[in-house]
């Protein structure tokens, strides 16, 4: 059977969500809820105070496998993976040969095999990436599994639960765990800024997992406006807004994730100019930015100076929760891109002051 | 009274010669948490159809259509600090204008409650 495109995907989670009252909406061609009756702030507020359960099962789940394979996807990215031990997860890129970003991903080495979690929308290249890249590597998308998140203060108590293994990890270790008798795998990772789970789980249990982890009394259902708002405070990056095949790493602020080792070596696609941009410093930054008031300035957004000379443009912006007031992030000059720097944001023809500020807008809470 | 109802989701209800306009609860349940009003200001004189003003919610901008001609007599200036309230009472305390129509036959062509509820479905 071939698939109609067009069509929106359901995750192995869809009943749950209808049933739940979610208001499903087609995200990178899959039918997910933007948000449940209680709304995206109730969310966003109950993520950060207590736990939520996010369905997260349109991410690519990719499994590699074969001697070279970190050596391989090394060479892809300007990440560090043969040195990554079994047990951790890893944040990269794959990038451009002009040192623009093609994808970010999470590498994990699950001890004889990676496992790799691409971003919906880039799911069908990443995977044709990988495959045309990694000679001898074999590439496989983890078929049959759901992908769900439980962030929050308190996602160690809900996860823990129903998996005690889950106590034991810290923010960005990875291992197998049976969950109500099911083989899954559990990572202390996400994309809230909160401690945190990502659960990869068989699709034929995922949803009594789902409704075992939503009877915590500390857990309820987010959908994907509040995973927005919780990574736009978190100051993370969401592919094709704040970070694509233009965008560097080094002017996206995700020098951090570029080991010594790499930068020393060199070796991954668009080396040359990342090195220089890391030597002498990238043209444009990525940064945080306060409007004044409650206008919220939306993503394309022009950013001036006080002048009114073009300084770049928002790429996420919208409501901050937590913060009580509209937050955005985008990229500026490099000459403007510090904190204190007052700004105007051109919203609906008018100049709207606004001040750079650093990121994140909320302090992560990750389990070191 | 009598509130009409547009197909962009404004009401305009009728008191004497004068009304008062604001969003749906339809509306409203579609936007989801309203987090900014941007209102126009008493004295504006607009046209059917003209963008009266915005309303953001977390997750997207809408714009307010007129519903009719008119002139803007008074501003629900309470939502400027209390947004939220589009959400609590959008047929009620939250209410955008009041205006004054300049051809109340134009109420003849929008929704009563009825027709609104069976065009929202």
């Amino acid at each position: 059977m071939t698939q109609n495109r067009k069509t929106p995907r359901r995750t192995p989670l869809y009943d749950l969500h209808v049933g739940l009252g979610g208001r499903m909406v087609d995200f990178a061609g899959w039918e997910l809820p933007a948000h449940y009756p209680t709304g995206i702030i109730s969310e966003h507020r109950h993520c950060r105070n207590h736990a939520a359960l996010f369905d997260v099962s349109h991410m690519g789940q990719v499994i590699l496998t074969g001697a070279d394979a970190a050596a391989k996807l090394e060479a892809l990215t300007p990440a560090a993976l043969t040195t990554l031990p079994e047990g951790k997860a890893r944040y990269t890129f794959f990038t451009n040969e002009a040192g623009g970003i093609l994808d970010d991903l999470i590498v994990s080495d699950a001890g004889d095999h990676l496992f790799v979690v691409v971003n919906a929308s880039r799911r069908d290249h990443d995977i044709a990436h990988m495959r045309a890249r990694l000679h001898g590597v074999g590439v496989t998308p983890l078929a049959d599994h759901a992908l769900i998140a439980i962030q929050g203060p308190r996602a160690e108590d809900v996860v823990g639960a129903v998996c005690p293994a889950a106590r034991g990890l810290r923010f960005m270790e990875t291992t197998p765990a049976r969950i109500m008798g099911a083989d899954c795998r559990i990572s202390r990772l996400g994309y809230t800024g909160e401690d945190g789970y990502e659960l990869s789980i068989p699709a034929a249990r995922a949803e009594d997992i789902a409704r075992a982890l939503l009877a915590h009394e500390e857990c309820a259902p987010a959908g994907l406006g509040a995973r927005d708002s919780l990574r736009l405070e978190a100051g993370l990056c969401l592919y094709g807004n704040d970070i694509d095949p233009g965008t560097s790493p080094v002017e996206a602020g995700l020098s951090w994730a570029i080991p010594k080792s790499r930068r020393e070596q060199g070796g991954f696609p668009g080396a040359a100019r990342i090195l220089n941009q890391l030597a002498d410093g990238p043209s444009r930054k990525r940064v945080g930015i306060r409007p004044e008031g409650r206008a919220p300035a939306r993503a394309g957004t022009e950013i001036q100076d006080e002048d009114g000379t073009v300084l770049g443009r928002i790429t996420s912006g919208g409501f901050g929760p937590t913060i009580g007031g509209p937050v955005a992030m985008g990229y500026v000059a490099a000459s403007h891109a510090r904190a204190g720097v007052r700004v105007n944001l051109m919203v609906r023809g008018k100049a709207l002051p606004a001040t750079i500020t650093d990121l994140p807008f909320v302090r992560p809470n990750h389990k070191r | 009274m009598t509130t009409y109802y547009s197909e962009d989701h404004e009401w305009v209800r009728l008191d004497g010669d004068t009304g008062t306009l604001g969003i749906t609860g339809h509306a409203a349940e579609q936007l989801g948490d309203v987090v900014f009003v941007e209102l126009k200001e008493t004295g504006e004189a607009f046209a059917q159809g003209d963008e009266i003003g915005v309303i953001e919610s977390v997750k997207a901008a809408s714009e307010i259509y007129a519903p009719v001609d008119g002139e803007i007599i008074a501003v629900n200036d309470t939502l400027a600090d209390a947004p939220a309230l589009v959400n609590e009472s959008p047929e009620g305390d939250a209410w955008l204008y009041r205006i004054r129509l300049s051809d109340p036959s134009q109420l003849d062509a929008l929704m009563d409650r009825d027709a609104y509820g069976a065009f929202t479905g």
